[in-house]
């Protein structure tokens, strides 16, 4: 007798799979999964599984001072860390009306942009990674450590550099750093070459990334897709210089666009993206020994600092996309509630999910990697 | 657009150029750890000389990494602000942020450029770490991230008093220290760092960093409650206060200490007096105990023990000879250093929770002390030291050689005496600054110039008076003449005073650190003046024990024997104060709450036996 309530299971088709892509997975940088069920090669239907990273970054920094913070934000996003500090220490400044020394905002574009392009040499490789080429994924690695070198020097840590803090940044260049920056810009570009060489101009990854994972720019712009993924769907936009921050406003580069919207666009936005770096850096050094002063404004004590209550939105543009921190302060010594917008949240969850669908298996790795999504800062 | 020539799809022989790399040699990392950078945030070492261990480190850390570990054996000195406390690093912890090192006030802890550290399991626990000087493995690797001036994070400079101009205040005893405003407070406030260094030296233990930490929440009536938990004197020592805590304090290690007194003045100065009152008042003994205490003395020790004691609910009667309380507060420190109206408010707050102040009584004349015995459960006598010091060389029995004691109180009573045109104070301590300085301000309204010359065994770096003092002293006019030892008064051939003769000192103490001056005839001066004043330390007027009692009680080099609570071998008689020790103001309070939890305790132990 079957029960009352019976009801027969319905079986999938036996040529349907669900796949679990991740959480350790090189298609991504760090453990996040995509769940996708698969029709023989085709993909039918993806579903983002992240969590894996969760430390719950938001909800810690309430229970920390204002100064402690800046120890804690650059782990939101560990291959692009800078942009997490000094849009933090932004957020703080405002909060607190304090005015950031000329020199230290150069010296914060200076970090902002080695991050930079530490994180797309980091791309290359990875990008290139998922299409089965490991070569640009050797090269990039062993030139970001160059940059990694130039952090170390310059905050005396390579990763997590807790360098910036509200007010401005903790330690002067070191001497002659400058020359040292200078060198390894000029070895970078020296690199162009080789890297267009070996994958950007490369027939097999040009045709491998093609049409792969496209997005026209009303869903881009839909999803709340941000930074290179944005402007390889062929939108200019970009919060360096529409919505200028420190002092790029002073600074002459380009916003390197594409029209396609696939990955392979998106890869060469940030090809052309870590040039315009280059040139913003070589303004940089030279303009740096020229500007004087302080490295930092004077802040109160850090045990006993009160920031006025109020809230702002602070944005810089992060190698991955928009960038923002929204705090609030209730008059404490502590931020009352902090929010981290952060651009892999959209490209990880809603634009992959859209993508993943309808593609390819084998297709499915290079599509979460050339979004450049970072699972730490979609967790935080 | 894309700034490289992808020449429409790209080539399949471009990738072939990275072939050239075959002949290259490859990136390799040595197996040995490379050196780290000047700059490298690697393990703590920390310099055990520097280090005072205040913690500040420990508070800042973000991941709780620090905790401050008791070393026995390390020097302890609450009076300098060190303790034998050091950090320890869990490296479990441990982020490496560098925090620590930029706020620690002594600059004792920076990051080494040591970074490789692996241990058996066995071993977990060497992760957690006592950095010193040797660094994690004692090997040498030097420093890496240390104490720079611009990212320092400690504010070493305190916010600015505003003070009367020399000029301004000299023909005046109006009061020299404007006080903070709430601004400024604030700020000053804020420079703490809650280490409590202050706390511990302070003589009576006050809540300090709380109440620092409250003035800068805002919260004032809250700072005076606290104030008040220790300190019934706050008017008093919120601006006459010796200041041990600023000794301390480890901002002061290589900065200017917090203004720990003038952020009590401001506390109490902000908020109204009636207020202060009710604020004393909490936690009054809501039943009379019944018992009954007299106390010998308006002074801070005695007024401070009948705080406490009246507080508890005894019945507690002051007996002052003088015409009004106070003690050395308002009979010896003048106006413009204390305004009198700041003393009564004091004492209004003592008198407001039951204290019987009776003034213009003497002891030993208008009542024995034998009655107050006889009429009290106990008796505390909290004299001072009234009676000034004379120096005994020839001709200072003159009529024209005052004690500066007694100067001093004529200027606060009002009472007329002559103003010398010219005057010398013999002595160097802050007393000897009061009478010069009042009489240089009397002499400025009279005469309409300064005519005082300061005297002193010491040279001017040694002074035991106050360098604020002596600094506004020099400004007001005043002349200081170090390394004066007086050798007699000259007399003219009339009978006046006409100079005090001195001889150079060559040095003041013996090998065995025992006073006994040595002089230079050759170093003879003449100051010329028509009047000397001494001003080289009081004693206690004990007459009114009268001879039995006298003869009774047990003494210690001419001071009362008294136990660790107070207590005289009389077990009826208590003594605090800047007779039995001292000589401060806040050591006199600290005295009063001593003796008054002495005598609380002892007469709970009679109401027991009843």
């Amino acid at each position: 007798m079957r029960p009352e309530n019976y009801q027969s299971v319905s079986q999938p088709p036996s040529n349907e799979f669900e796949l679990f892509y991740g959480p350790n997975h090189p298609g991504i940088e760090g453990n996040y999964a995509l769940k996708v069920r698969v029709h023989g090669d085709e993909v039918t239907s993806a579903r983002a599984d992240g969590g894996y990273l969760h430390r719950g970054f938001e909800k810690l920094m309430e229970g920390r001072l204002w100064i402690q913070n800046i120890a804690l934000v650059p782990r939101i996003c560990v291959p692009d860390p800078v942009p997490m500090e000094v849009c933090y220490s932004l957020a703080v400044e405002e909060l607190g009306g304090i005015e950031v020394p000329l020199r230290a905002q150069w010296i914060r574009v200076m970090q902002l942009e080695l991050s930079r392009i530490a994180a797309h040499l980091f791309f290359f490789g990875g990008h290139a990674a998922t299409t089965g080429m490991y070569t640009p994924m050797f090269w990039g690695i062993t030139d970001r450590d160059l940059i990694l070198d130039l952090f170390e020097e310059l905050s005396g840590g390579r990763v997590y550099h807790i360098y910036n803090i509200p007010g401005g940044v903790r330690r002067d260049l070191p001497p002659g750093y400058l020359e040292r920056v200078s060198k390894t810009l000029d070895y970078l570009e020296s690199r162009l070459p080789d890297y267009d060489n070996l994958l950007f101009t490369n027939k097999v990854f040009v045709h491998r990334a093609t049409g792969i994972g496209a997005m026209t720019q009303e869903q881009a712009l839909e999803w709340g897709v941000t930074g290179p993924n944005l402007r390889a769907t062929g939108l200019a936009f970009d919060v360096r210089r529409d919505d200028p921050y420190l002092v790029y406003d002073q600074l002459d580069f380009d916003i390197p666009v594409e029209a396609a919207g696939d990955a392979w666009a998106r890869s060469l936005v940030r090809r052309s993206e870590l040039k315009e770096s280059l040139r913003i850096l070589r303004q940089v050094v030279a303009k740096l020994p020229h500007i004087g002063g302080a490295i930092r404004a004077p802040i109160p004590n850090p045990l006993a600092w009160n920031l006025p209550a109020g809230d702002v939105y602070t944005r810089v543009e992060s190698s991955k996309g928009e960038l923002a921190y929204y705090v609030v302060s209730n008059g404490g010594d502590k931020p009352y509630r902090v929010h981290v917008r952060g651009p892999s949240a959209m490209h990880a969850v809603q634009v992959l999910e859209h993508l993943a669908t309808g593609a390819r298996i084998e297709d499915v790795a290079q599509i979460m990697f050339s979004l450049d999504a970072c699972p730490p800062e979609v967790d935080r | 657009m894309s700034d490289i020539d992808y020449k429409d799809r790209g080539s399949l022989l471009n990738p072939l150029k990275s072939w050239a790399f075959f002949g290259r040699p490859p990136v390799t990392e040595p197996l040995e750890p490379r050196a780290a950078s000047a700059n490298y945030r690697g393990f703590h070492v920390n310099d055990w000389e520097k280090c005072v261990g205040c913690s500040t480190c420990q508070k800042v850390c973000d991941n709780a990494a620090i905790t401050m570990v008791r070393i026995p054996g390390l020097p302890v000195d609450p009076v300098k602000g060190v303790r034998d406390e050091r950090p320890a690093i869990d490296y479990g912890r441990c982020c490496w942020c560098g925090l620590c090192v930029d706020i620690c006030p002594t600059g004792s802890l920076a990051l080494s450029r040591e970074y490789v550290h692996t241990c058996t399991e066995e071993q977990i626990s060497s992760y957690f770490v006592l950095p010193d000087s040797s660094g994690m493995h004692g090997k040498p690797f030097g420093l890496g991230w240390s104490k720079t001036a611009d990212a320092d994070l400690v504010d070493l400079g305190r916010q600015e008093m505003r003070e009367l101009e020399p000029e301004q205040r000299i023909g005046n005893f109006a009061e020299i220290v404007a006080g903070y405003d709430d601004q400024q407070a604030l700020l000053e406030a804020s420079r703490c760092v809650q280490c409590g260094m202050c706390h511990d030296a302070c003589p009576t233990h006050m809540h300090a960093p709380e109440y620092i930490r409250a003035i800068w929440q805002g919260q004032i009536e809250e700072a005076v409650r606290l104030i008040y938990e220790t300190n019934p004197f706050a008017h008093v020592c919120g601006r006459v206060c010796t200041r041990r805590c600023e000794d301390a304090c480890s901002i002061g290690k290589r900065g200017e200490p917090i203004a720990i007194r003038w952020l009590k003045r401001y506390a109490m100065d902000a908020v109204p007096h009636e207020r202060i009152k009710q604020i004393a008042a909490a936690g009054k003994a809501t039943t009379a105990s019944g018992r009954r205490v007299a106390i010998v003395g308006a002074g801070p020790a005695g007024l401070t023990a009948a705080f406490d004691l009246a507080k508890k609910g005894h019945a507690v009667t002051v007996f002052e000879a003088l015409a009004q309380p106070g003690g050395m507060t308002r009979w010896g420190i003048p106006e413009y250093r204390l305004p009198y109206d700041r003393i009564d408010r004091d004492i209004d707050v003592i008198r407001s929770v039951g204290v019987d102040i009776r003034c213009n009584v003497k002891i030993g004349q208008d009542i024995t002390l034998e009655e107050l015995r006889n009429t009290h459960d106990a008796v505390l006598i909290a004299l001072g030291l009234q009676q000034g010091r004379q120096t005994r060389i020839p001709h200072s029995e003159h009529e024209k050689v005052f004690r500066a004691v007694d100067l001093l109180n004529k200027i606060t009573a009002g009472e007329p005496f002559e103003l010398p045109h010219c005057a010398v104070v013999i002595g160097g301590g802050n007393v000897a600054m009061d009478i010069a300085r009042s009489l240089a301000r009397m002499q400025k309204q009279q005469y309409g110039q300064v005519d005082v010359v300061v005297t002193a065994l010491e040279d001017q770096q040694h002074f035991m008076a106050d360098p604020d003092e002596i600094k506004e002293a020099l400004e007001e006019g005043i002349v200081i003449r170090d390394n004066c030892g007086p050798q007699g008064c000259e007399i003219s051939a009339s009978g006046k005073l006409i100079g005090l003769k001195t001889w150079k000192v060559l040095s003041i103490f013996d090998e065995h650190n025992r006073f006994a001056p040595r002089y230079d005839q050759a170093g003879e001066t003449i100051h010329a003046c028509d009047t000397v004043i001494e001003a080289i330390g009081q004693f206690a007027d004990t007459s009114l024990l009268g001879d039995a009692l006298t003869e009774s009680l047990e003494w210690n080099r001419g001071r009362l024997k008294i136990d660790a609570a107070g207590r005289t071998s009389e077990s009826w008689l208590w003594a605090a104060g800047d007779m039995v020790s001292g000589p401060d103001v806040v050591t006199a309070v600290a005295d009063g709450h001593r003796v008054a939890a002495s005598i609380h305790e002892a007469m709970s132990v009679m109401e027991k036996t009843k």
